[in-house]
Order: structure tokens, then C-alpha cells, then sequence
């Protein structure tokens, strides 16, 4: 018999304390001596065990962060498997039911389990690590406290073919060139990160598979996957998975990296199947390597166990018999044939949209469409949108709105992300989700050939919906806890976050807003900005939705045309949309624009100059502005007329809170971060925190950022910064993330950038820092009038803008255009700024724009 | 506090004559040390710092050193750096050490502990002769390493202050060279002008010296960077001198590549060349073009706490004085 390498302990390693190392020897199950090496922080668990396992082909090395960063009283065992790592080679190949067996042995050896048990645990497991970390935690349930899994899997899922890689690696011949004759296997597994690993973390992670021979069981590994029915491990597998609905009880964090081509996010979906109580956190930039990509993890799951110890917050109530659903409005008026929608080309009454409603419900329940499933809506605002929405809301499902303002990255992270069950789409849109690999089955919503319906992959139109549903009783309905719908935040500050709400936080948000704005049964409304499309119904009031296929694109004429269509009262619209308004705005107002009582500007700050200029266009309209959030709108709401009263002040002023919602503030701190309790007293800067009724109920599979915007209990921490004033006046100065921290303290940007804006020939201006944290200089990047040639500001305007800014201000760059949102066009990306303004002020070569 | 007996090395130059003044006016028992005689009504010894028995008679006696005298140029033989800045530092720890003299303050600078890179708010790393480039930052690393070695030891406490590109009226150094070639028409910015430079005036480098001298003993050992802590475009810095000083300032720019090449062959040049070195400075050197076109600026948090300093003039109160000093020059 060939002699085969024994345990041995790793050489000095990046991360890895030489203290954790250790060899364990113990006899498996076929009677056999194996010592394996293992990390172990050999701590008495007076708190509890964390117990981990790598995949293939890695090792212990992965989990070193978890050990590191170990509250008191918790032990930390990360074990190489047989075959892998420092851990004793094997004669024969391991099959997975060896592999848990193993497991099982090395947690009794070590006093985890068995005899010795010494409490409770949790399991963690990565890759191939994540099926034998179940088995084990399905052998030892009465001593499980959670479990966590990386990008793992535990079944192919049907609707695709198995990974590339995985099927060409498993191919006899090329398994033996690729896994064991070379190091490609094991030197792809740290290819895949974006940005590459620090190369020290790479060589370390290779480094117990230097030779074909301490390679072997990489190959065996792979040749253990079971693909195929008759495989040896499908058994073991296959009880793996019937076994997991027994882990109902057991708190589960799956924390995932989309990025991974091999445990792609259909696996995802296919655990939250079998696990549906899991908590996610999506690591947006993070591949397979998810705690070496994203090194919060080892943070977040320490959070997140230190929280298992304190009760939950149970199954929220299923009985709310004062909850008014958000379609009540719009039933009431079932035989009202009055117009409800005017979409341009369209006129549907309430009589008939209700049927409508009706009929779709019954017809997505009839198609399969089940409570709680998601559909993404990628429809144009209008008659076909509402009916949509209000339908799935019926049906007890949950709408995913992701609108184009979120450009087309961002749509597809944040399509993909939500998974939707059912995509209801326009040619346009379901050949959008197509692209952007957005899963869901297909529906096709207006006119659309048979062909290019095929062609989209839909087998089903909205309107075969509505026949079918005809005549059929709508479903039950879901009740006020039910989740309702999933949208967006802008990605203005980030990747675009997923937001869930249910019934009653819409119920909540509708009945604030009317409080707010003073609406009437009588209002009639313009929808120029895509949310406030789909109140019109819920409010039990007509609305028009004119062309707004783009921010700015909306003409004086359209909105007239629009206005005039349901006699409108009311216009709510984007900043972008006033501009257009504005500049396109007839000498003499028409009289449907006279008729005009109020209008709404939401979603980004609104200049005081640009709501005088609107006069000229509806002369009679007061104007507001409520301010609020993707996550809780609205939250405070000023009028013109209130904000001249206020006058300029350090930010931008957005009015006394709703009579439903409270604001505090939690101070900065001198690194720009808020920890400060939160407090009523004027004058004092931090982040904005908000509580009211219609707060989201959570933000979608980000588990650790929920938690940091919750972590007040009660209150959402909006990530704005701002002060309230001696009156009770929310003044608002910026993000948190954009605030800059100095020697002298923390400074908010948008109350300089106000001043430096009214600096004659500056058109914009940002506010950014550069340098260490707590030792930041400022930097103001402007857009000029009058074009200038380089990046520095001449002479004379760098004096005007440090005189008008009032702080030390190391330099004043030019731009030709600051870097703007696309849902909004007007909120600065400071972040991107910021990263420009560092490479020019170093001296680097960074081009003209940020 | 009664009067300490002080020996300011090196007072003929702008901050050192500003130390030895600064020093007297608040009492203390002042004396300079230098070769050539300086006029300032001092009590003056005059003196080769390499000259280990002369500097070891100027320190006995004395309660505290601030060692200032130093080769501060862009060309020259490392000899003389060595001999200079090494060699004489170590005859005055030396002599501080056998006179049994408290405190010590070694004037170094930041350019002993960088390679070359962008520094964007840098701390005070340890110095290092291996990174630092050229003669001066070099033999000035050795220099705070000499000094530093004979911290802990409790005499005399030594503490090494780098400030950063000192300036001011009558500097003929930093101020002097810009206003000449920009007066001859050969000043050129480099790259964009854009890296942030930080700065220091004069007299805000002579009190934190003075704060310096103060917490010998709490800060032995430590090396700190000394700026005002308003780091500004260099482009901008130069127009402002420029501005005061009268002159126009330069409105051409060369690439930064361009001039690291120009600079290199001029380091060439100027090595090779005696007659180059006796006509003047090079017009730029490899080393300056690097400091031109790369962030210097310093965190300035940990200095203001130890020395418990702040600087009292801004850069526009700098330039200001400089614009006066310079229109009284000229009626003179």
C-alpha cells in the first residue's frame, strides 16, 4: 500500500494565530485511526460553540476571522476535513456520509458532543461544507442554537443544468488534469474575487495543496457531488434534504455572495424553500469566497448569535380587525362609472377597474400565483400598472416595483436580488428581465403577438388572466400582516437596497399623507412621479398619469393634457418633472393648470427659487413638499410659504413633523458616526430617526443592514443627517456617509454647499473630505458658469467660495458636471466625489469629472 | 519659571534666528551657535557643528538644546551632508550627554521617513535612511536616529520636531527661490498643481519648537511633524507667494513625466558638472519634481495634542506678513 501524508500543523500564515492549530486523533467509523487538524480557540464555552466546516477546495483557514473576532465565552472549532487541509490523506475516497459521520466523531473527540457535551452550538458551513454541516446538525439537534451557511447547496436545483464547471470537472479525465495533477482548481477557487485577494490570503488558502498527492481528495470531493440518481451519495443527500424541515426551530443566517458562478442565487432561492425562516444578508460585491470577500461576515454572525440569546420578536399577529385593506376606496366605488385612470390613450371608469381587479386576482390564484409570492411588475404607470398591482395585492402577493430610474445595474441587482416567483412584464420590460437574468415565470401584460410572447418566455397574457378569472370568487384576502409589496431605494448612496412592507404600513403611509396634503374624496390627481401613480385608487380618487417615460421629460402641454382629462386638483411630481414643467411653460396659464389647488414634490430636496418660478405655471396650486425616504414616507412637510418663513440656515429645511410621525436625533460623534441617544434639543447635528406607523417592516435579505438601521428599537435610522430647530423644524444637511470628519469635528455638507452655491457663476457644488478619518481636510468641487481649463479654480473664485463657505476650505476643483442619481437627477453622488477629489488633490491623474 | 539657559545650533538661518529671538523674548538665557556671526544680539559662539570639542564647550552649562544646524540644499557630495547633519548631531547629543543636559530638540524632517509616495494626512512614521530619498533626507534620517538613539536614557530627554516647508519674510530658502525664478521668468507648475501641500510659517515652527523644548520630558523620544495644518494646491501656494512678493505668478505648466525626466537628467547633469554646481541650482531636480507633484500633507491631531500647540498665524495672516515685510524692504 502506498503511504499517504499525515496530519501536520500549518507553517506561519496571514490571519491564522499559530496558538489554534491542533492535531486530533480518533478512530471513524470503519474502525480506522485518523488525526485531523483543526483550528481551535480552546476557550470554555461558557456561552457556547461555534462549529465550522470548509468545502472543496478549501480549508479551516477560511473561518480564522470567526475565531478572531470571538466574543467572551464562545469556542470556536474549525475542523479540516479528511483528505483536505493539514488533516490526515485517505487511502479511499470519502463519501458524504462519511464526511458527517467524521464530523460527528471529531465534535465527541473534542468534548462539543457526546458525552462531554459541553452545550449548545452552531453550526457554519461553506460550499460542499454546507451539506455535511447539516448532516451534522441534524444528528445533534437537541444541542443546536443556529446555524449559519455561506454560499452552500443541497440540491441541483431542476430548472437549470448543473454548474459548467462542476459537470466539465467531474468528467473523469479532466477532473484528474484539473483537481489533482495541477493546482487549477484550487488556485480558481481565490480567482474569483472581485476586487482579487490580497495575494498572502490566496498562497495561504493553496497552501496545504502543494503536490498531486496532498491533492487527491480534492478530486474525490468533486466525484462525490451527486448529480445523477444512482449516484453513492445521493441517498445520504436526498435524507439531507428531507431531514431540513426538522430545523423549522432552529434560527438560521444564511450570508450570501451573488457574484458566485457556481452556488449561483437560484440555490439561494432553492434554501429559503427549505429553510423559508432564514435570515439573508446579500453581500452586493461578494463571489463564492463570501468571508474572504466580505470580511464583515465573521462580524455580522457574531451580531447575530449575540442576539439568539435575546427573545425574538415572534410571528407578528395575523388579526388586525381595524385595518382598512388599501383597495377599500376603490371597492367602494364599484358601480361608479366615473373615470378612475386616464393613461393618455386610456379611460378606465372605477366600475371597471374593479372588475378588473377582481378578475385578475381570481385569475393569478387560478394560475398558481399562491400568498406571499413575489411578482415583479414591469409595466409603465398607467390603467394596466394599477389594475396589476391592486390584482396581486388581492391575491395576498407581494409587488416588486423596481422603476428605470434605477439605471440598469442597478434594476438587475436589485430584480435578481428580490427573486421574484412571477414577472408581469410589457414586451419591453420582460425582454429586459430576460437580459438582466431576472428569474420568475413570465406573464406579458398589453397587446403582444403569440410569437414574441413565446419569444419572452411568457405562456400567459394579463388579459387570458382576466378570462380565466371571470365570474370566479376573488381569493381571501391577506390580512394587515401580510407583506404587500418590495421596493427600492435609489442607489443615490449605494447599491439599491430592497424595502418590504405590509398591508397596514401602506395603510399607515396612505392615511398619513392624506393627513398631511388635506386630500379629499373630491380630489382629482395628476401621478408625475411613478409611486404616486398607484395612490389614485387607494385614495378612491381619479387619477391621470401623463407621458413620464423620463425624468424631465414632462412638458407643460402633457401635464395640461393630463389635468384636464380628470379635472385635476392635485399634481404630485419629481423635481425633475417641475423643471420640465417650468421651462415649458406657456406665457399665460391654462385654466385646467389654474384649477390646480396643490402640488406634491417628493424624493429629493426641492429649491425654494424653483417652487416661485412654478407659480407662473399653476398659479393657484400651493405648493409642498413632504420629506421622507424609500424605507418611511413621509416624515415632515414644509410649503413654499414655509420655507421662505424658515430662510437660509445650515441645510435645507423640511418643515415640522407629521402629526403620525415622531423625529429625534442622534448626535455625531467626532468620527462622523451617530452614537449619541437620541435627543428633542435644537441646535444639535446627527442622523435623522424616525418613527411612525408606516416605517418599513424591514430591508429585503440584508440582514446586518436592517439591523443597523433598527438597532434603536422603535425607531428607523434614516442615514440622513440634519438638526431640529427651537421651533421643531427638521433641518436636514446631508448623509451620513457624506458627512466629513475633521480635526476641528464632524461637518455636514449641505448647508455649505447652499452658500457656495449662491457664490456668483457657480451653478453646483459639493461638499467633500478628503484624507484620514478624524483628520480631513475639505475640498468643494464646483460646476461653473463660464467654462475653465484644468481642475483647480481660478483665483478669484476660490477666494469668493472659501469666503462664502465659512469653513477652511484646502482647495476649490472645478468640474464640467457633478455625478448625479438617475431616479431623481438631482442628488450629488458625494461618495463618487469624494473618490475623484482624493486623486487629484494626491496629485494622480484623474481626468475632469468625478 | 525662571530663565532657562538655551543653545539654539544653526541660528543664522530664518527659523533658527526666529527660535533664538522667540526664546528671548520670554526670558530665557539664549545662546547661538553657528559658523558665521549673526547679528541678532545673541550671545554667540561661533562654530563648525562637526567640531565635537568647540560644540561640546557651547553646551556645558547649558539646560536645553534646540539643534537646528543642518546642509539644507538640493545638490552637493554626500560627505558633506554626512558631515554636517550626522556628524553633527552627534557631537551635539554627545555633548548633551556628557554636560549633563536635559532636554533636547532635534529639528529633522518629514522627508526622512518617505519614500516618494503621496502622503494624504500621514502620521510621523519612524525615520529611515533606506527610504528616504536623496543626500539631505537621507543624512537627516541618520541625523533623528542619532538624536532619537539617546532618548529613555533621561538626559538629556530628546524630542525631534519635523516641520514642514518652513516660510516666511527674509526665507531665503523656500520663498527666496520661488520669487527669483519667477521674477526670471522660470517658474513652471507641474502636472496640475492640484497636490495639496501643507506648509509651515515661520513663526509657528519657532513656537512649536518652544512647546517642544517645554514637554521634553513627558514627549522623550517621540518624532513629530510640524505644519500649519492648511494644506493648500501647490500651484495655489506658489501663486500666493508669488502674489506677495510681487511678482507674477507662473502661468505655464509642465507635465509630470516631462518633468521628472528633465529633473533626472539635470541630477546627472549637476553631478557630473563642477561648473553647473558654482553657476546655481538645477532647474529642477528628480526629487523636486516628485515633491511637486504629489500630496505632502501631514494629520496634524497628534502633534497639537502633545505639544499642546497651536499654530497663531493662518496662511493668509503668512502672506500678509510677507506682502509687508516686502513692501518695507523695498522702500529700504
Amino acid at each position: 500500500m502506498v503511504s499517504t501524508p499525515t496530519a501536520t500543523l500549518p507553517p506561519t500564515l496571514p490571519g491564522l494565530d499559530p496558538s489554534w492549530s491542533r492535531l486530533v486523533t480518533a478512530v471513524d467509523a470503519d474502525g480506522v485511526s485518523r488525526t485531523w487538524h483543526l483550528l481551535d480557540n480552546g476557550v470554555e464555552p461558557t456561552a457556547g460553540t461555534m462549529f465550522c466546516v470548509h468545502g472543496n477546495p478549501t480549508w479551516s483557514y477560511l473561518w480564522r476571522r470567526f475565531i478572531a473576532e470571538a466574543p467572551v465565552g464562545w469556542r470556536v472549532v474549525a475542523v479540516d476535513q479528511l483528505g483536505m487541509g493539514y488533516s490526515d490523506r485517505t487511502a479511499q475516497a470519502r463519501t458524504l456520509a462519511q464526511r458527517v459521520d467524521d464530523l460527528g466523531i471529531v465534535s465527541d473527540a473534542l468534548g462539543v458532543t457526546g458525552p462531554g457535551a459541553t452545550g449548545a452550538v452552531v453550526s457554519v458551513g461553506h460550499d460542499w461544507g454546507g451539506p455535511i454541516s447539516l448532516g451534522w446538525a441534524l444528528a445533534h439537534h437537541d444541542q443546536l442554537r443556529g446555524v449559519v451557511l455561506g454560499n452552500t447547496g443541497v440540491h441541483q436545483p431542476e430548472d437549470s443544468a448543473a454548474p459548467t464547471l462542476i459537470r466539465l470537472a467531474r468528467t473523469p479525465a479532466l477532473r484528474t488534469t484539473v483537481c489533482e495533477a495541477t493546482p487549477i482548481f484550487v488556485r480558481a477557487t481565490s480567482a474569483l474575487s472581485r476586487p482579487a485577494l490580497d495575494v498572502g490570503v490566496r498562497d495561504a488558502l493553496a497552501a496545504p495543496y502543494r503536490t498531486a498527492r496532498r491533492r487527491r481528495a480534492i478530486g474525490e470531493f468533486v466525484a462525490d457531488i451527486p448529480l445523477e440518481p444512482g449516484h453513492r451519495s445521493a441517498v445520504t443527500l436526498d435524507g439531507l434534504k428531507a431531514g431540513l424541515n426538522q430545523l423549522a426551530d432552529v434560527p438560521v443566517l444564511a450570508l450570501w455572495g451573488p457574484r458566485d458562478p457556481v452556488f449561483s442565487d437560484r440555490y439561494l432561492r432553492d434554501l429559503l424553500t427549505r429553510v423559508p425562516h432564514a435570515q439573508v444578508h446579500r453581500y452586493e460585491t461578494a463571489s463564492h469566497l463570501v468571508t474572504e470577500d466580505a470580511p464583515q461576515t465573521a462580524r455580522h454572525t457574531w451580531t447575530w448569535i449575540g442576539q439568539l440569546r435575546s427573545p425574538g420578536r415572534g410571528d407578528p399577529p395575523t388579526v388586525d380587525s381595524a385595518h382598512r385593506p388599501v383597495w377599500a376606496a376603490l371597492e367602494a366605488r364599484s358601480d361608479d362609472p366615473a373615470p378612475a385612470i386616464v393613461d393618455g390613450h386610456r379611460t378606465v371608469s372605477f366600475a371597471l377597474l374593479v372588475r378588473r381587479v377582481r378578475d385578475l386576482a381570481a385569475g393569478l390564484a387560478a394560475h398558481g400565483v399562491r400568498p406571499g409570492d413575489r411578482v415583479a411588475l414591469l409595466v409603465p404607470p398607467g390603467a394596466d400598472l394599477t389594475a396589476a398591482v391592486y390584482a396581486c395585492w388581492r391575491a395576498g402577493a407581494v409587488i416588486v416595483v423596481a422603476d428605470a430610474g434605477l439605471g440598469p445595474s442597478g434594476m438587475a441587482r436589485a430584480l435578481r436580488g428580490a427573486a421574484p416567483a412571477y414577472v408581469i412584464g410589457v414586451p419591453r420590460g420582460l425582454a429586459m428581465a430576460r437580459a438582466l437574468g431576472v428569474p420568475g415565470q413570465r406573464i406579458s401584460a398589453g397587446p403582444v403577438s403569440a410569437l414574441t410572447r413565446r419569444l419572452l418566455g411568457a405562456r400567459i397574457g394579463l388579459a387570458d388572466l382576466a378570462r380565466l378569472g371571470r365570474g370566479v370568487p376573488t381569493p381571501g384576502h391577506p390580512h394587515a400582516y401580510s407583506e404587500c409589496a418590495v421596493v427600492f431605494t435609489s442607489g443615490a448612496t449605494g447599491p439599491p437596497k430592497g424595502v418590504v412592507y405590509r398591508h397596514r404600513q401602506v395603510r399607515a403611509q396612505l392615511d398619513a399623507l392624506t393627513d398631511a396634503l388635506g386630500l379629499m374624496a373630491d380630489d382629482r390627481l395628476v401621478a408625475a412621479f411613478p409611486p404616486f401613480a398607484l395612490y389614485g385608487p387607494a385614495l378612491g380618487i381619479a387619477s391621470a398619469v401623463p407621458d413620464i417615460s423620463g425624468p424631465g421629460r414632462l412638458t407643460a402641454a402633457a401635464l395640461e393634457q393630463a389635468a384636464a382629462a380628470v379635472d385635476a386638483t392635485v399634481v404630485f411630481a419629481s423635481v425633475a418633472a417641475l423643471r420640465g414643467i417650468i421651462a415649458t411653460a406657456p406665457v399665460t396659464p391654462s385654466p385646467a393648470l389654474g384649477r390646480i389647488r396643490l402640488v406634491v414634490s417628493a424624493g429629493a430636496p426641492v429649491p425654494a427659487d424653483l417652487l416661485h418660478s412654478l407659480r407662473k405655471a399653476l398659479p393657484n396650486a400651493e405648493a409642498h413638499t413632504p420629506y421622507g425616504m424609500t424605507e418611511v414616507l413621509p416624515v415632515t412637510d414644509i410649503t413654499l410659504a414655509g420655507i421662505d418663513d424658515a430662510g437660509p440656515g445650515n441645510g435645507v429645511c423640511v418643515g415640522h413633523p407629521l402629526a403620525a410621525v415622531r423625529v429625534r436625533i442622534s448626535p455625531l460623534s467626532h468620527d462622523g458616526a451617530a452614537h449619541g441617544p437620541l435627543t428633542e434639543a435644537a441646535g444639535v447635528t446627527g442622523e435623522v430617526c424616525v418613527r411612525a406607523a408606516h416605517v418599513k417592516d424591514r430591508y429585503d435579505q440584508l440582514w446586518a443592514t436592517e439591523q443597523a438601521s433598527a438597532r434603536t428599537p422603535g425607531w428607523h435610522r434614516s442615514g440622513d443627517v440634519g438638526h431640529l430647530d427651537g421651533s421643531g423644524r427638521l433641518w436636514v444637511e446631508g448623509r451620513l456617509s457624506h458627512v466629513v470628519t475633521t480635526a476641528s469635528g464632524p461637518v455636514t455638507p449641505v448647508g455649505i454647499e447652499q452658500r457656495v452655491q449662491a457664490v456668483d457663476g457657480v451653478v453646483a457644488a459639493a461638499l467633500v473630505g478628503v484624507g484620514p478619518v478624524g483628520g480631513q481636510v475639505l475640498a468643494v468641487v464646483v460646476e461653473l458658469a463660464e467654462p475653465v481649463t484644468g481642475v483647480l479654480a481660478p483665483p478669484a473664485v476660490a477666494a469668493a467660495v472659501r469666503a462664502a463657505a465659512g469653513v477652511d476650505v484646502a482647495a476649490v476643483l472645478v468640474t464640467p458636471a457633478l455625478p448625479v442619481d438617475i431616479r431623481h437627477a438631482s442628488k450629488v453622488d458625494r461618495t463618487r466625489v469624494a473618490r475623484w477629489a482624493e486623486r487629484v488633490l494626491a496629485g494622480q491623474r484623474a481626468g475632469r469629472r468625478p | 519659571m525662571s530663565a532657562l539657559k538655551v543653545l539654539v545650533t544653526g541660528s543664522s538661518g530664518m527659523l533658527g534666528g526666529a527660535v533664538a529671538d522667540a526664546l528671548a523674548a520670554r526670558g530665557d538665557d539664549v545662546t547661538v551657535l553657528q559658523r558665521r556671526p549673526s547679528a541678532r544680539g545673541h550671545r554667540e559662539v561661533l562654530a563648525d557643528i562637526a567640531d565635537r570639542l568647540a560644540v561640546a564647550a557651547a553646551v556645558a552649562g547649558q539646560d536645553a538644546v534646540i539643534h537646528l544646524a543642518a546642509k539644507v540644499d538640493v545638490t552637493g557630495r554626500w560627505a558633506d551632508f554626512a558631515r554636517t547633519n550626522i556628524d553633527g548631531t552627534a557631537a551635539v547629543v554627545a555633548a548633551c550627554h556628557t554636560a549633563g543636559v536635559g532636554r533636547l530638540v532635534h529639528v529633522s524632517s518629514p522627508s526622512v521617513a518617505h519614500a516618494g509616495a503621496s502622503l494624504v494626512g500621514a502620521g510621523a512614521d519612524p525615520a529611515d535612511p533606506a527610504r528616504a530619498r536623496g543626500h539631505y533626507a537621507r543624512s537627516k534620517a541618520a541625523a533623528e536616529l542619532v538624536a532619537l538613539g539617546a532618548a529613555g536614557r533621561g538626559q538629556p530627554a530628546v524630542v525631534a520636531i519635523r516641520p514642514h516647508l518652513v516660510w516666511g519674510p527674509g526665507d531665503t530658502q523656500l520663498v527666496g527661490r520661488i520669487v527669483a525664478r519667477a521674477r526670471a521668468g522660470r517658474l513652471m507648475g507641474v502636472g496640475s498643481g492640484a497636490a495639496l501641500m501643507d506648509t509651515t510659517y515661520v513663526t509657528n515652527a519657532a513656537d512649536a519648537l518652544l512647546a517642544a523644548l517645554d514637554r521634553c520630558e513627558p514627549l522623550d523620544g517621540r518624532a513629530l511633524v510640524v505644519s500649519n495644518g492648511e494644506p493648500r494646491p501647490i500651484s495655489e501656494l506658489l501663486a500666493s507667494m508669488c502674489v506677495a512678493a510681487g511678482v507674477t505668478p507662473p502661468r505655464r505648466s509642465i507635465p509630470v513625466g516631462m518633468a521628472a525626466a528633465v529633473g533626472t537628467v539635470a541630477d546627472l547633469a549637476w553631478a557630473a558638472v563642477p561648473a553647473l554646481r558654482r553657476a546655481g541650482d538645477p532647474p529642477i531636480t528628480r526629487f523636486l519634481a516628485g515633491q511637486l507633484s504629489t500630496a505632502h500633507w501631514f494629520d496634524q491631531r497628534a502633534t497639537r495634542l502633545a505639544l499642546q500647540w497651536v499654530p497663531c498665524m493662518s496662511l493668509d495672516d503668512g502672506f500678509a506678513a510677507l506682502a509687508a515685510n516686502v513692501a518695507t524692504t523695498a522702500l529700504r
